[in-house]
């Protein structure tokens, strides 16, 4: 671009040099030189356009990530005697998308079920280190784990509605935290339903079964009843692998909604998944955290080999 | 290299697109070579059939584009496959682009083949070897992932610049010694200039290379030495 600046500029000095030369060289000389100060002024003005950014597709450290809502530091976890996260250090970001990739078995989705003390329901497994929430260690044994899963909701693989009607489904959740009078509940009802994208499908009949929903709207039911009690942070595991295309797409535009007053986690198998909702991505490999980055950042230009090695599937 | 991959016809199919660059950065190098031959040697004939020989370039250049293309719809590429596709549909454009400078060098060289002669062509000659070099070594990075071949091309592109400003220089005082000078001067210039830019396509080349090796990019300022817009007539 500055290329053909310099070629306009340059030629009519020069052609003016060449005419006024024959009639007068003092005044020739002057016009060329102020000429050539005019093209190097401009030259300044306009000084090379950025080109080495790859059609701006750098994405390093331009990716803000919001102070931690959960940090978790040094968690070991055991399931008996194997030891299944090692030394994990992860922050999750408030309010933004953390997505959990990483083969079978590599302790994504272990390290879900720590985060709201899931493994408590089974003997034999304990987590050492720190998962800190509002100043409390989640993992420690003091934890009071109902006010624990009331601020920390979770969404399974597949969708698990209750045998109940729509409404009771939702209603059921909130009357274990929560005493609403009728109005509270049905407004809350509504929120929680229309929050998940599924009171405009359902409103008609939310006293018929929850059953008779397909796939992709149990699934959303599911996240209206983790959202109606109002947690911090919810808990994604493989939520759509259950669903459909059009389904799976619903959750995650839904995913990028609730992340402006939730802060969520995700784990899947699905990479471009991951690529689509998350605002950093953290890849696990054998218990251990390899490498977590922006997610831009870590699909383009990952830094450690292993990460390389699994996203573009050189697994061996 | 790292461990194999586990889709063989994924695999098959960026060797593919690496070999269609490396024909492409082959004939444009040739192109390049011929045309710069055709004007020192006055040889109107092998210019014309430089001028003849742009169109394969072109049809590479759509090739590579449309492969790109299916590539990205079809395999969702990642990280260092990502950036490797990305890679190739630009350089496909610098090179489509370097073998119409070539063309124009050919042209021009037809008709300066017909004008009085002007002096020493060392110049033009020292110009054409030292961009033919950066742009095999571009795409010799490209082919074997060397992002420091890259780099090192990248950064030698001054010299081209301070040989276009010398020949900048001369043509201006061959034209002001004699009017009759300034067809044959004028289409000169015009060919260095195709060469300059030549030169600079050859560096973006490398940049790309270097994005796609190492994923980062190299500093915006390169080193530049073309001076030519503070020269004037003596």
């Amino acid at each position: 671009m500055s290329m053909s600046q310099n070629n306009s500029t340059g030629a009519p000095a020069m052609s003016q040099g060449v005419t006024n030369a024959a009639v007068n060289d003092a005044q020739a000389a002057a016009a060329a030189q102020k000429a050539a100060e005019l093209a190097r002024v401009a030259q300044q003005a306009h000084p090379q356009q950025s080109s080495g950014t790859f059609g701006n597709m750098a994405v390093r450290s331009s990716a803000v990530m919001n102070p931690a809502r959960i940090a978790v530091k040094d968690l070991n976890f055991y399931y008996g005697t194997n030891k299944a996260l090692k030394g994990i250090t992860l922050d999750f970001p408030d309010r933004q998308v953390t997505g959990m990739i990483g083969p079978s078995g590599c302790g994504k989705s272990t390290l879900l079920r720590v985060l709201n003390r899931m493994y408590s329901l089974y003997p034999g497994q304990r987590a050492e280190g720190q998962v800190m929430l509002d100043g409390q260690n989640v993992v420690d044994d003091s934890m009071d784990l109902n006010a624990l899963r009331a601020k920390v909701g979770m969404v399974f693989q597949k969708p698990t509605p209750f045998p109940m009607t729509i409404h009771e489904n939702i209603a059921f959740g909130i009357r274990l935290h929560e005493k609403l009078s009728r109005a509270e509940m049905e407004e809350r009802i509504e929120w929680a339903l229309t929050r998940s994208a599924l009171w405009g499908e359902v409103k008609d009949r939310l006293h018929s079964s929850a059953m008779g929903l397909s796939g992709g709207q149990q699934q959303r039911l599911c996240i209206a009843r983790t959202i109606a009690v109002r947690p911090d942070v919810i808990l994604f595991d493989e939520p759509t692998s259950a669903l459909d295309p059009i389904s799976t797409l619903k959750i995650e535009e839904l995913i990028d909604e609730l992340k402006r007053d939730f802060t969520i986690a995700i784990v899947t198998h699905n990479m471009q998944q991951a690529a689509r909702c998350a605002d950093q991505v953290a890849f696990f490999y054998l218990g251990e955290l390899v490498e977590v980055a922006p997610a831009a950042e870590l699909f383009t230009a990952p830094r450690q080999k292993r990460t390389q090695e699994y996203i573009t599937g050189r697994f061996g | 290299m790292a461990s194999e991959r586990i889709v063989k016809s994924y695999e098959e199919e960026l060797k593919r697109l690496r070999e269609l660059i490396a024909r492409m950065g082959g004939l444009a190098e040739r192109q390049v070579a011929d045309a710069a031959y055709a004007l020192v040697r006055r040889d109107s004939e092998l210019a014309g059939e430089v001028v003849g020989r742009d169109a394969p370039i072109d049809a590479l250049e759509r090739e590579v584009d449309s492969f790109c293309v299916r590539l990205l719809a079809l395999r969702q590429p990642m990280a260092s496959d990502l950036r490797f596709i990305i890679a190739a549909l630009k350089i496909s454009q610098d090179i489509e682009r370097i073998g119409d400078y070539a063309r124009n060098v050919a042209k021009r060289a037809i008709i300066v083949s017909g004008q009085p002669f002007l002096g020493g062509v060392n110049g033009f000659q020292w110009m054409a070897q030292l961009v033919q070099r950066n742009l095999k070594d571009s795409i010799d990075a490209f082919v074997k992932d060397d992002a420091d071949l890259a780099e090192r091309v990248w950064a030698a592109d001054a010299p081209v610049d301070d040989i276009y400003t010398g020949i900048f220089r001369e043509m201006l005082t061959h034209m002001m010694e004699d009017p009759r000078n300034i067809t044959a001067c004028t289409h000169l210039l015009f060919i260095a200039k195709n060469f300059e830019r030549i030169g600079d396509h050859a560096t973006n080349i490398a940049e790309t290379v270097h994005y796609a090796v190492r994923g980062a990019s190299l500093p915006d300022d390169r080193p530049k030495a073309d001076a030519s817009m503070e020269a004037q007539t003596p």
